[in-house]
């Protein structure tokens, strides 16, 4: 497939359309991603041509939908360059995978006294589980903390990390700022000190190229609708020595190796964390969204993206009583800002109102928006289907917001 | 500037000048009750402090914070609408006011330059903004120190 912007957008039906009669601009692609037309008749044809349920079926459909399924299992162990299917298990979503580990890691791993290492730059979905798991086992949760500029401050790292550090969990692009973190240095170090890294990878996985043997990191958990495929389903990666050795969270059918009255014995990993009926035709689509970011010439696409931002960043800055929030290189895909005298509630409606699709709030990082002094920021994020005319519409409708309210 | 209808609907000029220039946009020192209001959605935050005397008249009330457009203006007329009242009244105005959000017909003068609210009942995410000063002048009221707009425990 070439690359050219056009032929990408003719691939989202999505963007044809208008809000508020104007032409959409979307630009929250932190947010959620919009799914091509490929996965949209991917997921489709689960339903009208090949629904049944997997993994129990001898019916030709079962045998089907189960080939299916489990192929997409080999097209994302081959994406991220996992060494074994076994070590992709589905979920519903990061969200979803983070808790997984937190709490099958927590029980098998974690004693009174340990620590877990986490960073002020998580999204929520990256604290909580920890707080609450650290909390259970009467564990220290450790932060590693920022600079002024939105980088983690690494200096701190090797004081963090004790005999007693068992797993630091870090996100790899920052979906407040943008920040793309030094994972390598990161994941060498917790080593180094016999600690497990955990990555979330959410905004990542759609921006770079991801092999999780040359990053070495424990586990990767990641949501197909932030890479083009549908909301519902997600990743988690784990090493297979540690999955194989990690309880249940949930229990249920599809996950046993046999039940009788007194007790259950459970199969391995995937299976053993995929209990009950998955969501099937969100796995196929993901399956397709793998298929259409492989067909792109990614370099290109990345450095088209990174030249967006670039341009957008520049653009932004140039305007008056305008605060870039985050300014740590590298960045990818997401630039935050705030601008005074309008709160980022009213710029994302006057916005709107103008067609342009942003987020404004504290995206789910309020430790990070505390850390800034601010309640929230206004944000816009890009992808392989987004214009330069798009980050010009976006500048004015910013300069047009701020005349409107001073 | 060509205005969006929805904009012009929204911001109404009344808002726009109650953002710009709020009244009663200050901390009182000599409160007596005070209250914290916090939209962790947005991130509207904002503080209310009154002076209640003793048969119960609101005998001042301020406000503070960062928030959006609509919040600071709802707070900044609140603000002009019960100095002097009495704290009950106070609570049915209150009433009053959430009935306008939620789109019900009233006559415009039951709360005055307020009645530039009753189109927001069409902008759902915005209907908590307006209403948070409320939330918060009332908690003030009722003692408790910190009113969020997604309760949690
Ligand atoms: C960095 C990061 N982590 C985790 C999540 C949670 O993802 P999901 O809501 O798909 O589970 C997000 C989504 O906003 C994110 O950006």
């Amino acid at each position: 497939m070439t690359t050219t912007l056009a032929n990408i957008r003719r691939e989202f039906p999505l963007l044809a359309r208008t809000v508020r009669s104007k032409p959409l601009a979307y630009l929250d692609n932190a947010a959620t991603t919009l799914a091509p037309r490929a996965v949209q008749e991917r997921v489709q044809s689960y339903f009208s041509s090949c629904t049944a349920n997997i993994h129990r079926g001898v019916h030709y459909l079962s045998e089907e939908a189960t080939r299916q399924f489990e192929a997409t299992r080999r097209k994302v162990q081959k994406f991220i360059n996992a060494a074994d299917p076994a070590e992709i298990v589905f979920t519903s979503g990061t969200t979803q995978s983070i808790n997984l580990v937190a709490h099958s890691f927590g029980q098998q791993f974690l004693q009174a006294g340990d620590e877990v290492i986490i960073t002020e730059m998580e999204h929520h979905s990256n604290i909580v589980p920890w707080q609450l798991v650290c909390a259970a086992h009467g564990c220290k949760l450790k932060y590693i903390p920022l600079t002024t500029s939105g980088a983690l401050d690494l200096d701190e790292l090797p004081q963090l990390c004790t005999p007693r550090t068992k797993l630091l969990a870090v996100v790899y692009v920052s979906n407040a700022l943008g920040t793309l973190n030094p994972l390598p240095q990161i994941i060498a170090q917790a080593h180094r000190c016999n600690v497990r890294v955990l990555v979330d990878a959410a905004q990542a996985v759609s921006r770079l190229p991801i092999d999780v043997q040359q990053l070495d990191c424990d586990f990767l958990a990641f949501s197909g609708h932030k890479m083009f495929a549908p909301t519902g389903v997600g990743v988690l990666y784990g090493k297979k020595e540690l999955l194989d050795v990690m309880p249940p969270p949930y229990t249920g059918g599809g996950m046993i190796a046999e039940v009788t009255l007194a007790k259950s014995t459970f199969l391995p990993s995937p299976e053993r964390f995929e209990a009950g009926t998955p969501n099937i035709a969100g796995v196929l689509g993901l399956d397709t969204a793998i298929d259409f970011i492989t067909s792109l010439d990614r370099q290109e696409l990345q450095h088209q993206e990174d030249e967006l931002l670039h341009s957008a960043t520049a653009a932004l800055q140039a305007i008056e009583g305008l605060r870039i929030v985050g300014t740590a290189e590298p960045r990818l895909g997401v630039v935050s800002f705030v601008v005074a005298n309008v709160h980022p509630h009213d710029l994302g409606t006057l916005l709107d109102h103008e067609g342009i699709a942003i987020r404004t709030g504290h995206h789910c990082t309020q430790p990070l928006m505390r850390f800034f002094g601010i309640p929230a920021t206004a944000r816009a994020s890009f992808t392989i289907y987004n214009t330069p005319q798009e980050v010009e519409r976006l500048a004015a409708a910013v300069r047009k917001a701020i005349r409107f309210f001073t | 500037m060509s205005l969006d209808i929805h904009t012009q609907q929204l911001y109404q000029q009344v808002i726009l000048d109650h953002n710009r220039t709020p009244h009663n946009f200050r901390r009182l020192d000599d409160f007596t009750h005070h209250s914290e209001g916090y939209n962790p959605l947005c991130g509207d935050h904002i503080e209310i402090f009154m002076q209640v005397l003793a048969e119960q008249t609101i005998e001042k009330i301020s406000f503070t914070g960062q928030s959006c457009a609509i919040c600071k203006a709802s707070a900044s007329m609140m603000s002009v609408l019960l100095q002097g009242r009495a704290t009950g009244e106070a609570k049915n105005k209150m009433q009053l006011f959430q009935k306008l959000l939620q789109g019900e017909n009233m006559t415009k003068d039951a709360l005055g330059k307020l009645f530039v609210f009753a189109t927001i009942w069409r902008y759902p995410a915005r209907v908590k903004c307006a209403a948070l000063p409320w939330h918060t002048m009332r908690g003030a009221l009722e003692a408790c120190s910190l009113v969020s707009t997604e309760r949690g425990n």
